[in-house]
């Protein structure tokens, strides 16, 4: 009976070498798979069981981790949550994170490299690992004004402001916010319905108007033919047609100045008038007269059409779109079209002129803190290069200022001197009948601007066809400037 | 075959060969003291490991279990010592080594399950781990129990029908009741008196392992008798097919009546198994399977029950969040561990439902990793080849039967319950012996382990002493009376 209990034996030994064949399947080749799959809670458990670091702007808290009595052992908490959800995003377990949350999402769980070293001492000393902190370039004054003033009227919009020299970007709202606590809540059914509530809202929350969505820049888009113009030989007094409208080459359309009124009594206008009152045909004029290269190669200058932005969320590319003839080149000209460029992207350019064009990248994070609050990295700022001459810039801020004073609109500051452009942009399938958009892109203080701003209000802000940039974007614009320079000085 | 010096020459046959009496032969009680003193040693670092982990100051809790777990196998190694001083030394240190590990993961569980209910705010659950002690130290009861009852294992063939009979009864007795009393989970494998349930299954294991030994070694040349030849294997007589049929016809019941496929696959297998160790014959093991197999089509397709366990098989994922759940729940942590495993009290095997029993597999491997569980497997091995190897020493038929089948039990068993935790074959609702937390099956496998040592006992004792014999050539040698199991 010996002989089969022997191969009974060697049954049983490949047996269990099935079983660590199998084991070996599982633990090692399947194991990443496993490991990471979505619905294996413990990777998420294991990121919420360590203290998440915070994210602040100028030592105030817009983010922190606070100690909880379920499962996931810290809980998300956003003190002014609607005020900064446009930075800080959310950090759902159910949705996953937006905004910083996400983009600076190795800092704050701690993975980043910066924070090797710490890493390195947790596990010596047995600490509990925690998560690094993300302090912000945000000027929470600012953040709050530009807040306010576009909610305070239930505005649809958005506000970036940029710190010229650097690129440090001081506000960035979009509006209408959300809150983003319910949605980092631990309970499925509150964050579901945040969810929901989330994704339904009209207007629109979910895109982050400041970077992720580009609007037709209108008026305000001027500025850059301005730019081009100078920076090819053409001056402050070139003259312009001063015509009410002008017909587009090849078409029967004409294409009307604002209110369909002359451009000044005589037959030609200058440059600086042009933009002061923002005359349209003078503008397509110039246009067609510039030709599409040079328009485009300042466009790109200031840096539209870049497609590797991040501030770090990722930018969407602004675009100039398609010029197909000359037609297209006269209403790109005035920023109508296919020209399409986002909030950030607007304040770019008018941060680049307040900057002796140089244009600055524009960041969010100013450095990334041990759990101990000491740095452990500064953003250095990092220029992205010249879009025009100093001596253009120069020009251009004077011509903005005669712009500026010719702006109506409240809030302008006393002892102050901004320089602006306004714009009022069509746009919809029935541009006459939509409200426009509402552009209002200004720097100050002229003679060290510390400030570049860009608003944007949808539609008018009430829908009113009648809405301009001057009446609609320019107060909120000045109010945020204002409230910038209050901390500064 | 794990080898080991001071045990006997396993060819000493059928009793024949005089001993040489001036050397006495080793106990290895020795060995097992020492192994005992490593399981026990490795068991508290564990302990202490997962107390550390956990983030708690290493609780009196922790000295309590150390003294309990240092006192029981003391004493089981005290009950081998006296009852069966030649049994073999590495059986008990494996199934203590085996039951520490286990206590040591249900203690970790349990930290688990109290850190959450304390963070719910919802009532402390109970504590499985002083339930898991006193399980263990009523299995160390029965078995020095069995060592003092059954002081030589061939006396058990004399009750081979009473124990197969009184094994039917307790592998039908669930599965007659009521419902109410033997259902958990939609297996009927329970009988629950007042908080506390056995599932007399795993007691019917043993009693009808006992059974088949004593009736195989009795009618064994029937079996042997060739029938028909097809295809150059010898077939047995159909009329000879009784006895399978009938293991055949109740592993269906107990799949059908019970709806465990676990116990009713464990049962056959070992039937099986035993009757080729009986015969020698291949062909009963085809025939065998090809009922298996026969029977497993007719089950997947008359019960639903059947049919989603092997879905699930074939893919866990495809329905997470109903049936697949546990097996994927499973892989997840299995898959977490990797080679190293997180660490003991690092992981989180508390997401695995059933974790501590019918899962225990996925939470060492989440915690100890592939390199945890392949020790562990080894520690099994072990086990299991002592068990196979006092089945080759022993003299008697029938404590090779026997042996083969109870050490063979324990190798289907953790085959099926690791297989389908790591989705090699469909999950089985089966506890892997000595670490998973359930009453029965630590004590039934106590008692099978003290089986083991008793036979191993009587495979490595020195004959009784005789008057030293002249060395006489072996035609001369007189005959002898052995005496025979009835």
């Amino acid at each position: 009976m010996n002989t089969p209990v022997r191969r009974i034996a060697l049954a049983v030994m490949a047996m269990v070498l099935l079983l660590m064949a199998n084991l070996t399947y599982v633990q090692v080749v399947k194991a990443s798979d496993y490991r990471n799959d979505d619905r294996n809670q413990r990777v998420l458990f294991a990121e919420y069981s360590r203290k998440r670091g915070q994210i602040s702007a100028d030592g105030q808290v817009l983010a922190n981790s606070v100690e909880s009595n379920d499962a996931l052992r810290y809980q998300r908490r956003y003190p002014d949550g609607p005020t900064y959800a446009t930075v800080t995003g959310y950090y759902s377990v159910i949705y996953g994170a937006t905004g910083i949350e996400d983009a600076a999402d190795e800092a704050l769980n701690g993975s980043d490299d910066r924070l090797f070293v710490r890493r390195l001492s947790d596990l010596i000393t047995g600490r509990d690992p925690s998560g690094g902190n993300v302090e912000l370039t945000i000027n929470p004054a600012m953040q709050k004004e530009a807040y306010q003033a576009l909610t305070n009227r239930g505005f649809a919009g958005s506000v970036v402001a940029l710190r010229p020299e650097t690129g440090e970007i001081l506000a960035m709202v979009s509006t209408p916010s959300f809150d983003p606590n319910p949605l980092s809540s631990h309970g499925a059914e509150e964050q579901t319905a945040a969810r929901t509530r989330f994704i339904a809202a009209e207007p629109e929350v979910v895109t982050n108007r400041a970077i992720s969505q580009i609007y037709p820049p209108g008026s305000t888009f001027k500025l850059v033919d301005t730019a081009a113009a100078l920076q090819n030989g053409l001056t402050p007094d070139t003259q312009l047609t001063a015509a009410a409208n002008i017909t587009l080459t090849g078409t029967n359309t004409t294409l009307e100045n604002f209110a369909g009124t002359r451009c000044g009594t005589a037959p030609t206008v200058s440059l600086r008038d042009a933009l002061a009152r923002s005359c349209n045909a003078a503008f397509a004029e110039l246009a067609a007269t510039l030709g599409e290269a040079k328009l485009r190669e300042q466009a790109e200058a200031f840096g539209i059409g870049s497609v590797d932005l991040s501030v770090p969320m990722r930018v969407v590319p602004s675009t100039l779109g398609e010029i197909e003839d000359t037609a297209a080149l006269q209403q790109s000209g005035i920023g109508q079209r296919d020209v399409a460029l986002t909030p950030l992207q607007n304040a770019m350019i008018v941060a680049a002129i307040a900057n002796g064009g140089q244009l600055m990248a524009p960041y969010l994070i100013e450095q990334i803190q041990n759990p101990e609050l000491d740095p452990v990295d500064v953003t250095k700022p990092d220029r992205i290069g010249q879009a025009v001459s100093s001596e253009v810039a120069r020009t251009l801020t004077e011509l903005m200022i005669g712009s500026e004073n010719r702006t109506s609109g409240g809030g302008k500051i006393t002892g102050v001197q901004i320089a602006s452009k306004t714009g009022t942009a069509e746009h919809g399938t029935d541009p006459k009948n939509t409200p426009p958009h509402n552009w209002y892109v200004a720097f100050a203080p002229v003679e060290d601007p510390k400030i570049a701003v860009a608003v944007l209000v949808e539609n008018g802000g009430d829908r009113s066809l009648e809405a301009t940039g001057g009446s609609r974007a320019a107060p909120i614009g000045r109010a945020v400037i204002a409230a910038g320079l209050r901390g500064a000085s | 075959m794990a080898g080991s010096g001071s045990v006997p020459d396993a060819s000493a046959g059928n009793g024949a060969t005089p001993e040489t009496p001036s050397t006495p032969l080793p106990t290895g009680r020795g060995i097992e003291l020492l192994m005992l003193a490593f399981a026990a040693v490795l068991v508290t670092g564990a302990l202490i490991l997962v107390e550390a982990n956990q983030e708690r100051q290493l609780s009196r809790v922790l000295l309590f279990l150390g003294l309990a777990y240092l006192a029981l196998f003391t004493g089981a190694h005290y009950a081998v010592r006296r009852m069966a001083p030649y049994a073999d030394p590495l059986i008990l240190p494996c199934a203590a080594l085996l039951n520490g590990l286990g206590l040591v993961m249900i203690r970790r569980l349990d930290l688990a399950e109290t850190e959450r209910a304390a963070a719910l705010g919802a009532e402390i659950p109970r504590q499985d781990i002083w339930f898991q002690i006193a399980w263990t130290a009523i299995g160390l009861a029965l078995f020095v129990a069995v060592l003092v009852l059954v002081r030589d294992h061939r006396t058990l063939s004399r009750y081979g029908y009473t124990a197969g009979f009184a094994g039917l009864v307790l592998l039908a007795l669930p599965g007659l009741l009521p419902s109410a009393i033997s259902e958990v989970n939609g297996a009927k494998l329970w009988i629950r008196i007042g908080g506390v349930g056995i599932q007399p299954g795993e007691f019917a294991k043993i009693l009808l392992i006992v059974f088949f030994a004593a009736f195989l070694v009795q009618k064994r040349d029937l079996f042997t008798v060739a029938g028909r030849r097809v295809l150059g294997i010898e077939l047995p007589r159909a009329r000879d097919l009784a006895p399978l049929l009938v293991a055949w016809g109740l592993s269906v019941g107990v799949l059908v009546v019970e709806r465990d496929l676990g116990t009713s696959l464990l049962f056959f297998g070992i039937v099986l198994v035993l009757l080729y160790a009986a015969t020698e014959r291949v062909s009963w093991l085809l025939i065998g399977l090809s009922f298996f197999v026969a029977g497993g089509m007719v089950a997947y397709h008359l019960f639903s029950h059947v049919r989603t366990r092997v879905e699930i098989w074939l893919d866990p994922f495809a329905n997470f969040d109903g049936a697949g759940f546990q097996i994927g729940q499973a892989l997840f942590g299995l898959g977490t561990g990797g080679v190293g495993g997180t660490g003991l009290g690092a992981g989180r095997p508390d997401l695995v439902p059933f974790a501590e029993s019918d899962f225990m597999l996925s939470s060492l491997g989440e915690e100890l990793g592939l390199i945890g569980l392949a020790a562990i497997l080894v520690v099994y091995l072990v086990l299991i080849t002592r068990g196979l190897r006092s089945a080759l020493a022993v003299r008697d038929s029938f404590g090779k039967l026997l042996a083969t089948g109870l050490a063979f039990a324990i190798a289907l068993q953790i085959f099926v319950v690791i297989g389908g935790a790591s989705k090699l074959i469909p999950l089985t609702g089966l506890t892997l012996p000595f670490l998973s937390y359930g009453g029965s099956s630590l004590v039934a496998n106590y008692a099978l382990v003290a089986l083991l040592l008793r036979i191993s006992n009587a495979a490595r004792a020195p004959l009784p002493r005789r008057p030293a014999q002249p060395m006489v050539p072996i035609a001369e040698a007189g005959t002898e009376l052995v005496e025979r199991p009835s």
